[in-house]
């Protein structure tokens, strides 16, 4: 199988609408500034350990605008943008990070899934979540994403039979930005691309520049269309990069070098598409200006509003681990509601 | 046992020290996991290993759990003496199958011919606001698991020469690491190579009015609460567990019976926790010391929270030890 990554933007090439076009830079603007807002955030102490995505805009923007509204996205735990871009408030995503209670389980209503901590685990999920769909006589499709070293885990490769073998609604974004925390992807797979992999599972597999927007909306644009006629699961392999730590506690000058990431820094899918929109005469300093306060504006307001979510009540600790609490967690609710402990109340 | 010189050292550094030492002088000895390597681990545990022993000793893994321990059980098989390391104890459950059915059965399924010399070390427990699942504290998992030995140190210096000891065991050994005492414990550790016995339980601190149970993260919030009662006058016995399985049954229950009065501490959930077996272990063989019922003082039946403003509820704390104290003496 050849294979060989879809790109547009470095060749100057402009495939789609203004509109869309515009729609695409706004949503990975917005998605940067609150990456760089969150990091901020968490330096001042107001935000818990928080795992920047800058750089990988394009990957998950694109695939979030590629899905129709009554779509799921199932993300890890780096894919805040891909959050935001399907609509999930940004007072939700900060309190998720605060580690704040009325962060996790997202609103009602909202087609998305809360990312969690053990990798891979999620991708088996989304294609029950997929099947689920078409049980129900729904056409949803599934977008669930992961990195590259996510795929060395047992589930990403349970997942990607299952959906092939049940044909599911699926779209498996692979966000390769080329490290497993400080492990490089040569040290976690042998095969040049990981989407060549969907061969061996019975589905197509596609390479794109994941730093370059266009193809990212595009080729997810394909596979949700696929996926929705009923042609089964597609790998979308985005090549990337982290420009940022792998968490707010994390040193990469440990294992990668500043060349690098200088090399990537040029690549950046927002100036990259930022350029093509100016070449166009779609975009400038002014509208840029303008789109900052914008959200420098909408951010503020948004963060009043995780400021403003009551402190949580130390009996939160044992609800909802079950519908109705057994006797543990009532004695240990009752005794954390007066302020106490198990031993002290009883 | 030549231990004339010693450093203050914290227990990152006490366990990098013991690595050090087992790779230097075994050349069996792999070190493995993920970002253990280049990283020298997101605790630094293994920092500077792989510089000094080289990339076929000390070596990053792919992201896999199960496929971590499923080399270690093959590379002990093939004679070599694995030291696989999990990123977070919470992160054994994808190699559970790996532990329960190989790991622990494959001494008892070649009929005593093949036995796995595998040591897993993993952080463990609360304390320091981790993400989810970070913090969880799965020994109750390991010890029912048939074949493997579970070891959780609560000072540098008794890490090193456990994890020593671990190391040349001809039997599968889990051993956990507090998160909270990686940089928070610092004592004096011998220099040089030393081993301290697995399967003995140490008693730190003597007094008649009740005993103190517990191991690892736990050992230091019992000597806090030990101390606070004794500016009341109440002197009590903090019972250091060390090795879960094999478990010191003598010591425990001398101590019990010396005081007629047990608590147990353990920051996993409550129920079916560690501290449950603590407390049969007492019923079976001390019930008739027992002055009154013996306690725990755990976990909720709950996940860890991940919510900073109140997790410090879930973990077990000095406070709350005193109170099943106060219960203990009042019953
Ligand atoms: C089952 C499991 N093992 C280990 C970890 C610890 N861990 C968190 S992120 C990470 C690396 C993930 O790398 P990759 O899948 O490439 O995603 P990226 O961070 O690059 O987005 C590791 C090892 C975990 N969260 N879950």
């Amino acid at each position: 199988m050849k294979l060989k990554p879809v790109a547009y933007l470095e060749r100057g090439e402009f495939p789609l609408e203004e509109g869309e076009a515009l729609r695409l830079y706004r949503a990975m603007r917005r998605a940067r500034f609150f990456d760089e807002k969150a990091v901020t955030l968490q330096r001042q102490g107001r935000l818990g350990v928080y795992p920047p995505f800058m750089g990988q805009e394009a990957a998950q923007v694109g695939v979030a605008l590629a899905l129709g509204e009554g779509d799921f996205v199932v993300p890890s735990y780096r894919e805040s943008a891909l959050l935001l871009a399907k609509g999930l408030p940004i007072h939700v995503l900060l309190l998720y990070w605060r580690a704040h209670p009325a962060g996790w389980g997202f609103p009602q209503g909202f087609r998305g899934v809360n990312p969690y901590i053990p990798i891979a685990t999620q991708i088996p999920q989304a294609v029950g979540l997929a099947l689920a769909g078409r049980y129900r006589g729904e056409d949803w499709v599934v977008a669930v994403s992961i990195g590259d070293g996510g795929t060395s885990e047992g589930d990403f490769h349970e997942g990607l039979n299952f959906a092939a073998v049940f044909s599911a609604p699926v779209v498996f974004l692979v966000q390769n930005n080329g490290y497993a925390i400080s492990v490089p992807r040569s040290r976690q797979m042998r095969v040049d691309y990981i989407a060549r992999r969907a061969e061996g599972y019975g589905m197509p597999g596609v390479v794109v520049d994941g730093n370059d927007a266009f193809a990212v909306y595009l080729e997810a644009k394909k596979a949700v269309e696929r996926a929705r006629r009923g042609e089964g699961p597609t790998l979308l392999e985005a090549l990337t990069y982290r420009l940022a730590p792998h968490t707010t506690s994390d040193d990469p000058s440990r294992y990668r070098t500043r060349e690098e990431e200088e090399a990537w820094r040029k690549k950046d899918p927002i100036l990259r598409l930022r350029k093509a929109l100016e070449e166009r005469g779609l975009w400038d300093e002014e509208r840029e200006r303008g789109l900052l306060e914008e959200l420098e504006e909408e951010f503020q307001r948004e963060l009043a509003l995780a400021d403003q979510a009551p402190e949580p009540r130390p009996e939160e600790i044992v609800e909802h681990v079950y519908k109705e609490m057994g006797p543990d967690q009532r004695r240990a609710h009752e005794a954390l509601r007066r302020g106490l402990h198990v031993e002290e109340a009883w | 046992m030549v231990r004339e010189r010693t450093r203050v050292l914290n227990l990152v550094q006490a366990i990098n020290e013991a690595l050090d030492l087992a790779l230097a002088r075994d050349e069996r000895v792999l070190v493995f996991g993920e970002d253990v390597g280049r990283l020298g681990g997101v605790f630094r545990v293994t920092e500077g290993l792989q510089a000094k022993h080289g990339e076929s000793r000390v070596f990053d893994t792919p992201l896999a759990e199960s496929g971590i321990l499923g080399l270690a059980i093959g590379l002990a098989m093939g004679g070599m003496r694995p030291v696989a390391e999990i990123q977070f104890a919470g992160f054994l459950y994808p190699a559970l199958d790996q532990i329960l059915s190989h790991l622990g059965r494959w001494r008892h399924r070649s009929r005593g011919r093949v036995g796995l010399p595998v040591v897993v070390r993993a952080p463990y427990g609360g304390g320091v606001h981790t993400p989810e699942q970070h913090a969880d504290s799965p020994e109750a998992f390991l010890c029912h698991t048939p074949g493997v030995k579970v070891v959780i140190p609560a000072s540098p210096e008794r890490a090193k020469g456990l994890l020593l000891s671990a190391i040349e065991d001809e039997d599968p050994v889990f051993f956990l690491e507090a998160i909270k005492l990686y940089r928070g414990a610092r004592a004096e550790v011998p220099e040089g190579y030393y081993t301290l016995p697995l399967g003995k339980a140490r008693v730190v601190r003597e007094g008649k009015a009740a005993t103190l149970i517990g191991y690892g993260g736990m050992v230091e919030v019992m000597l806090e609460a030990a101390e606070v009662a004794q500016r009341e006058g109440v002197e009590v016995t903090v019972v250091d567990l060390e090795t879960l399985v094999p478990l010191d049954e003598d010591t425990l229950l001398e101590a019990v019976r010396a005081t007629g009065r047990a608590i147990v501490v353990y920051e996993a959930m409550r129920t079916g926790g560690f501290g449950a077996e603590i407390a049969a272990r007492i019923a079976e063989g001390a019930i008739d010391h027992l002055q009154a019922p013996v306690l725990r003082v755990a976990g909720y039946d709950a996940p860890y929270p991940p919510f900073s403003a109140i997790e410090h509820l879930y973990r077990p704390n000095a406070r709350r030890v005193l109170a099943a104290l106060r219960k203990v003496l009042t019953y």
